[in-house]
């Protein structure tokens, strides 16, 4: 069940990812709502999970991409690993340690994908920290916020069915 | 039980997953040619997502726009944005037309050319990955649509496309990191490489330090790559350095718009170029 979830979470992200696209991409500053994703499962189901969620995640980016398949695959299980070992190490419930949890999520993926296209010389890639900076702080900022409406919505809506049947 | 016992193990899981990935890699840029059947195969099952949440969007935004906002307002608006694309391809043809009059030779080639085959597509989609910069259309092989065909839009060249499924394709715009196209600037005929930067401009390339080239000066295309027809826009010179070795270092701004894209053509016609390799083949 939890699984299905965290599929049709990214399959919901990746479809956000390319119609918002014109949004979420400017010239320096690209959001990636994929590894958002893919680290709110690992911290809320553990490193096993976060690693498949990384790799179905990442493989059908790639094949979504014109690049080489499993690249991006590869960098997302390893985010989505680590990310689950963390979450299961530390308390990462309080916005500011999914603050800097995103950020150096964001800059192990970008290290390891760009790292990878440039080591096999298939891409280069515009001057590295500039870019990895404003994505990590893109990432951070919209993942804290969507971790807390997520986790807010549930029991907004609880709240809202207890009142009113203290009303009757 | 046997997932219980994977779970117990997550070290063994992520070993498998990277071993999974490495061969996956490698096998793919050991093999130089070809498509491989699993980006086909998955990027036209995801293009079917793509093409139904469009649809969906489409139609929210057709009920808002075509009903509850004026409706003949609407549809007037519409023919009148269709037309004014029209002409403004046709004034680009019309320009590449007129630059090569001097020339016999050339002036057949445009003949040609003039008449270019174009299949007019829908975007349908961004990139799925933020480090590439693609889209998606509604069109793909089952209208005649393969690899390398030109992209175009009324303001100028749009990329080219690079993964067409049977009712989508994917297409590589020119701002792409690994895109290029051959160009000239048109006050001077000098010719080069427009190559995309990867953060939305594009640069000139191999154009000689002693050439004159200046801001502001119009960059088309030169036609000599065998995608590309000729004489189409591809941007202006922002800024023209005298680099430090032999060529200038161009800075182009595109025509394009490209987070703007909605409509665009795929010219099916391939340039004579391309035709010539194909014969020397």
């Amino acid at each position: 069940m939890r699984g299905a979830a965290a599929l049709a979470a990214i399959l919901i992200a990746i479809a956000a990812q390319t119609t918002l696209a014109s949004v979420l991409v400017r010239d320096s500053t690209a959001i990636d709502l994929v590894l958002i994703v893919v680290v709110y499962v690992a911290i809320k189901s553990g490193p096993v999970t976060g690693l498949m969620a990384g790799t179905v995640a990442g493989l059908i980016q790639d094949a979504l991409s014109s690049g080489v398949l499993g690249i991006g695959g590869l960098a997302k299980t390893i985010v989505g690993f680590l990310s689950g070992v963390l979450g299961t190490q530390f308390i990462v419930s309080a916005p500011f340690p999914r603050f800097v949890l995103l950020i150096l999520a964001t800059g192990l993926h970008a290290v390891i994908f760009m790292g990878l296209y440039t080591l096999l010389n298939l891409r280069q890639f515009p001057p590295f920290y500039p870019a990895i900076v404003g994505q990590a702080l893109g990432n951070a900022f919209v993942g804290v916020i969507a971790f807390q409406i997520i986790e807010w919505f549930p029991g907004f809506v609880d709240r809202r069915r207890a009142g009113r049947f203290l009303k009757r | 039980m046997a997932i219980a016992d994977i779970r117990q193990r997550p070290g063994v899981v992520l070993g498998a997953a990277i071993l999974l990935h490495v061969v996956l890699i490698s096998a793919q840029v050991n093999t130089a040619a070809g498509i491989p059947l699993l980006q086909v195969v998955t990027f036209g099952g995801f293009a079917e997502l793509q093409r139904g949440t469009m649809v969906a969007i489409n139609g929210v935004r057709g009920m808002w726009s075509g009903y509850i906002a004026l409706q003949q307002v609407q549809e007037e608006n519409t023919a009148l944005k269709q037309e004014l694309q029209t002409l403004q391809i046709r004034l680009q043809q019309e320009r590449a037309e007129a630059q090569r009059t001097d020339n016999l030779r050339q002036l057949l080639e445009l003949r040609e050319r003039a008449n270019l085959d174009t299949v007019a597509a829908e975007v349908i989609a961004g990139a799925a990955n933020p480090d590439f910069k693609t889209v998606t259309i509604d069109k793909g092989s089952s209208e005649d649509l393969a690899t390398d065909m030109a992209v175009i839009s009324p303001a100028g060249v749009v990329g080219r496309l690079i993964l067409p499924s049977r009712r989508a394709s994917q297409v590589q715009l020119l701002i792409d990191r690994n895109a290029a196209a051959g160009a000239l600037i048109e006050r001077t005929r000098v010719q080069g490489v427009v190559m995309g930067g990867g953060d939305g401009t594009l640069k000139m390339q191999y154009v000689p330090g002693t050439a004159d080239v200046k801001t502001g000066d119009l960059v088309v295309t030169s036609g000599i790559d065998g995608i590309y027809p000729k004489g189409f826009v591809i941007g202006t010179v922002e800024r023209a350095d005298r680099g430090v070795g032999a060529y200038h270092e161009i800075v182009v701004r595109p025509a394009v718009d490209f987070t703007r894209l909605e409509e665009v053509l795929i010219v099916k016609t391939p340039p004579p170029s391309r035709e010539v390799l194909e014969e020397q083949k």
